[in-house]
Formats: C-alpha cells, structure tokens, sequence
C-alpha cells in the first residue's frame, strides 16, 4: 500500500519533470539562436548550458539531479546475499518509477560479488544480486524490456583489496543508463 | 572480406606482440617430505667432441625430483665419479655417500640432426638396473624429454606415473601505468618455462579447462561485454565461441571423451548446468532449481557431474549422475564449498571449503563424506590436480597480492609459484600428454 502511494507520487513528480524539461527545450532553440548571432559579443549569459541538451533524452535530467534518488547508481549488499538492504529501496523506487514514466529508456545493471569464494559461484552471486534489483523495479512498474542485466562476479571490483572495506565496496549491483 | 582480412592482420599483430609478454613462472619448494628418497643425477655424455647438447638434460631432471620435495639428490661437484653407463658404475663410493639410485645417461646427436637419449636408473646398493630406456628426442623436444624421464623415475621409485612432463594454464593480471588492466591466458610447462600466451584481453578472463587430450582450452572471456565459452587450440590459436547466450555463460568443464562440455547458463532465467554436445551443438539440461546451481565438474569416470549449489541456504557440494539426473548433497561440513574438482580416481573432490570467512583448499572424501583442510592460508581458491592425483595446485590470496601455490594431498610437500610482475590466478593442470 505504501509502496503504491509512493510510486503514485513519484510518478507525478516525473510527469511534472518532464513536462518543464519541454518547456526548457523550446526555451533552448529561442536561446541559442541568440547565443550564435551575439558570439563574439560576449557569451557569459550563461543560458547557453541548455543549449547541450539532446532532444533524444528528454526528461533525462531527473537523472542528472544530484539531489534526486536517481542520483544513487551503486547500491550494495551483505556477503553472499542478494537481499535489498532498507536504505536502497528508495533508489530502487525511483529508478522504477523512472523507467515506468520513460518507457524509452533502458538501463542496464551490473551485478558483482567480492572476491571470496570461488569466481564461478561469484559469477552467478553477481547476476542473482542485479536480477533481485531488476525484479523489484518490474513489481514497481518498470518494464523488464528496459532492464538488461550483466554480471561480472568477483571479476571487475570496484576497489582492489583484499580487506573488509574493499570487500563491502565490491558487492554490488550498478545502474548504467 | 575486408574485416576479415584486417582482423586476422590484426590477430595476427596481437600474436607477436603476445610472445614477448609471456610470463614465467618460477616454483619455489616450501616444505618436502621428512625422508626424500637419494637420488644422484649424473651429467649425461656427450657424443659431440665440440659445444655443449641444448639442453642439459641430468640439471632438467634434477630441478624436477628437488621441486617435486620427494627426492634428495647432490650438487656436481661432489660427485664421485661421473659415469656415463652401468659398467662404469663404481657402487663402493655411492654406498659410501649413502646415494641408493644413480641416474646414468648418453645424449648422442645423429647425422641427420635427431637426438637420442640413453638413461639407466640404478639401484646402488642391490648393483642393478631398475629401469632402462633410449629415448628419440629432437633439439626442440629436450626439455620435453628430460622431463619424461623424471616421469619415469618418480614413478619407478615413488609408484606412480610423474606428472612433470605436462603443462599448466592460468590467467594473468597486469595493471598498467594508466590504471587499466590487461589479461591474458597463458600455458607454460609444469615446471613453468616456455609460457606462452594464447589470449590477451582489456576485460577479465577466466575459467580456463583442458580437453582431457591436452590440444584445446575451454574458457570465458567477457571481450563481448558478457561473459561467453570459447574452445581455442593451443597449437594454432585458432578458437570458437561456443555459448554467449544472455546471462551467464560459465564454468566449461571436458568430459573424459572430450565430445562433451558442461558448463552453466541463465539463458533460461537462473544459472543451470548444462551439457553442449560439441560435434551436434545441442544442449541438455541437467538442474532444474530456483536456486544458483554451477560449477560443474565431470567425474574421471564420465559418469557423474560434482556441483556447487545453495539450494540447501548456503554453497555446498551435489553430485548429479549425468545418465538419470539422480542428485545428491555430498558435502555437509563448513558453510560454505565451492569449486569442486574430482581427483583422478574419483575417490574425492578438491573443493573451496570456507568457515567464518576464511577459505582454504579442503579434500571431500567422498566415501566418509568428511572435509580434510589441506592449506592454512585465508584465502584460497581454484584448486586443480595433477594428472597423478599428488598435488593440488591452486591460487592464494594475501595481503600484497595472488600468487600460485601447489601442496601434496598428503600434506607433505609445499610449493609457491612465483611470477616475476603483475597477478596470477586460476591454475588449471593439464593431462598427461601421450608417451
């Protein structure tokens, strides 16, 4: 129940995201426009950052908001676990619920393991860890077509080490878009 | 016709700057056993008035029975004597030095530029031959042949076949100056010369496995992005990939007849063990689990596949009979083993047996069910026998790093293996090569 009226509200606020993003993208060509005609005049009106903006990505920039949830790419695990720990269902919500309002956009979640244990095993901790991710995200509305899943077990760490630190570092799964 | 024509340019640019990068791997002997049984090795004669043979056959032998830690033998210059043949054995001063075996040999070059080698392995104190051969050699195969004769002589005083007349693969890491990491899949002889890399790659490399006729390697290399099986010749390089289907595509393990690979997929939503029949390309099925099943590893016999699961809650060891798919669980001491490999005989398994987060390499016996550890290091992995069933060679990881190492099933002979730079990891011993 909480669930639902979270991501009900979640997707309202990237309904309302993206429709101020279209509104920024007309703004853009009006901008730019004058950008190109004024260049050697001076340039330090500082509108032109929108003109970057890729029309292809539209809405992308919820993604780009370092105060949204979106912003958390990494998440991490207890040993040989693929349980979602409390602290990451709220990132897990959001990228759900981003995927459910940008059914063009896809992402791809990397699954990885430390180095303990046998690299086969881990190979396949990995990719249970970025299914358990992908198969809360499809319960939460996104489409398992956008989630493309990869595990590289104990193969790729984030840190090399062979301490605690670096272990709780590499047991993870990464969202890629 | 292009593309291909500037891969192979390219694959072939890759070959030559491979050759120079091949990393040998020097083997340390640790610990031998409390009695090694004497054994001096005199320098073999020469047929040749002028230059020195190749390859000096009595010191290829000696470094194999010393790092072997069974044999104890004596330097050159102590030597008393230095006979060539039996007649000219003088048994009183080898008596005196408490040598019990001599080895005695010729190395004759022919016209036509084939070598052959004469050995007698003598027992000093009955005064007799235990064993005998002439051996056709070329100046290539040397060291080859050396090592074939320290194949005979642990097996006619050990009792069983020596293992130093085959290869070893494994995988190496080096990091660059810019961070970025290199592997490459690389064979070298058991006693670790002549190493030679069969693939280099920006993105990880794993699970190398032999085909039990010593000619090709299974492995899994993520290049594609994904992890997927490729068989390559050792001889020509040439490979196939054989599984890159979505998820998982690991663990490829021979079966004794060489037809078959077993290996893990989650094509089909998890991971599952598979058989991919090579000549047809079809694939049976052989777990069918929610829960991680990999890892497979055929039995010497061809009849059974030992695997690692947590269907049971944590990684253990089943066994599955490839004919009916009858499973059972096998291990059932420590939380956690994984890698199971099957000794020669099938009389155990070689597994990663884990408790409160250390991991050592343990020996299943399969008729008790119980777990011996056999090293005492935190973090050891990827064991693999040698073809005689003595040593388990694996992969240690410490505080500066991973290195190789090998121990005796029983326990009493200790070996590092040491690679000049860079990470070592996954050994995987070959098969004994035919005589």
């Amino acid at each position: 129940m909480t669930i639902r009226l979270i991501l009900i509200t979640l997707l309202a606020m990237f309904i309302f995201g993206c429709e101020s993003t279209t509104e920024k993208r007309d703004e853009v060509v009006v901008e730019d426009m004058g950008t190109s005609l004024e260049g050697e005049a001076g340039a330090e009106d500082g509108v032109q950052t929108y003109g970057a903006m890729d029309e292809s990505l539209s809405g992308m920039s919820a993604l780009d908001d370092p105060n949204s949830p979106l912003s958390t790419r990494v998440i991490y695990f207890e040993y040989d676990s693929s349980d979602i720990l409390p602290e990451y269902r709220g990132a897990i919500e959001a990228h759900a619920a981003f995927l459910a309002s940008n059914p063009d956009v896809n992402v791809t979640l990397e699954g990885h393991a430390d180095e303990r244990g046998s690299r086969e095993y881990n190979l396949a901790l990995g990719e249970r860890r970025a299914e358990t991710v992908k198969r809360q995200m499809t319960l939460l509305g996104a489409s398992a077509a956008q989630i493309i899943t990869v595990s590289y077990g104990e193969e790729r760490p984030a840190i090399d080490g062979h301490d605690d630190y670096a272990w709780s570092q590499n047991r993870r799964v990464e969202f890629l878009y | 016709m292009r593309i291909t024509f500037s891969k192979t340019v390219a694959l072939l640019f890759a070959c030559l700057l491979s050759i120079s990068r091949a990393q040998a791997i020097e083997i340390i002997i640790d610990k031998g056993v409390e009695d090694p049984i004497p054994v001096a090795i005199v320098p073999f004669g020469w047929s040749q008035s002028a230059n020195l043979p190749p390859t000096d056959i009595a010191e290829v032998i000696k470094s194999d029975l010393i790092r072997s830690g069974r044999f104890s033998t004596m330097s050159e210059k102590d030597l008393p004597q230095k006979p060539t043949d039996f007649k000219s054995v003088n048994f009183r001063d080898w008596r005196l030095l408490g040598m019990e075996n001599l080895v005695v040999g010729q190395v004759n070059l022919a016209a036509d530029g084939t070598y052959e080698i004469t050995f007698r392995l003598i027992d000093v104190y009955k005064g007799k031959q235990i064993a005998g051969f002439r051996i056709p050699s070329n100046s290539k195969q040397l060291r080859k042949t050396a090592h074939e004769i320290s194949d005979i002589i642990y097996e006619k005083l050990i009792g069983i076949r020596g293992a130093f007349a085959t290869r070893i693969v494994y995988v190496t890491l080096n990091k660059k100056p810019d961070g970025t990491k290199r592997y490459a899949l690389q064979v070298a002889d058991a006693d670790g010369y002549n190493p030679k890399v069969l693939l280099e790659s920006g993105e990880p490399l794993l699970s190398p496995a032999w085909s039990p006729d010593g000619r090709q390697i299974a492995y899994v290399s993520f290049e594609g992005k994904n992890s997927a099986i490729y068989i390559q010749d050792v001889q020509t390089g040439k490979r196939q990939m054989v599984a890159s289907n979505q998820g998982i595509n690991s663990a490829p393990s021979w079966s004794p007849d060489g037809k078959r690979l077993a290996l893990t997929l989650s094509k089909d939503g998890n991971p599952e063990i598979y058989i991919l029949h090579l000549a047809t390309k079809s694939l049976t099925r052989i777990t069918n689990n929610a829960a991680i099943d990999t890892e497979p590893s055929w039995s010497s016999n061809g009849k059974r596949l030992a695997f690692t699961s947590d269907r049971g809650g944590s990684p253990q060891i089943y066994e599955v009979s490839v004919n009916d798919g009858r499973t059972k669980r096998v291990s059932f001491n420590g939380a956690y083993n994984a890698g199971p490999v099957y000794s020669p005989d099938d009389s155990s398994i070689a597994v990663v047996h884990g408790n409160s987060g250390v991991y050592k390499i343990g020996l299943l016996d399969l008729s008790s069910g119980q777990v011996t550890t056999l090293t005492d290091s935190r973090m050891d992995e990827s064991p693999s026998f040698s073809p005689n069933g003595h040593m388990i060679i694996y992969t240690t990881t410490g505080a500066s790093g991973t290195a190789l190492a090998a121990i005796s099933v029983d326990g009493t002979v200790h070996q590092r293996l040491a690679l000049q730079n860079g990470e070592v990891r996954e050994p995987v011993w070959g098969p004994f090569l035919n005589r």
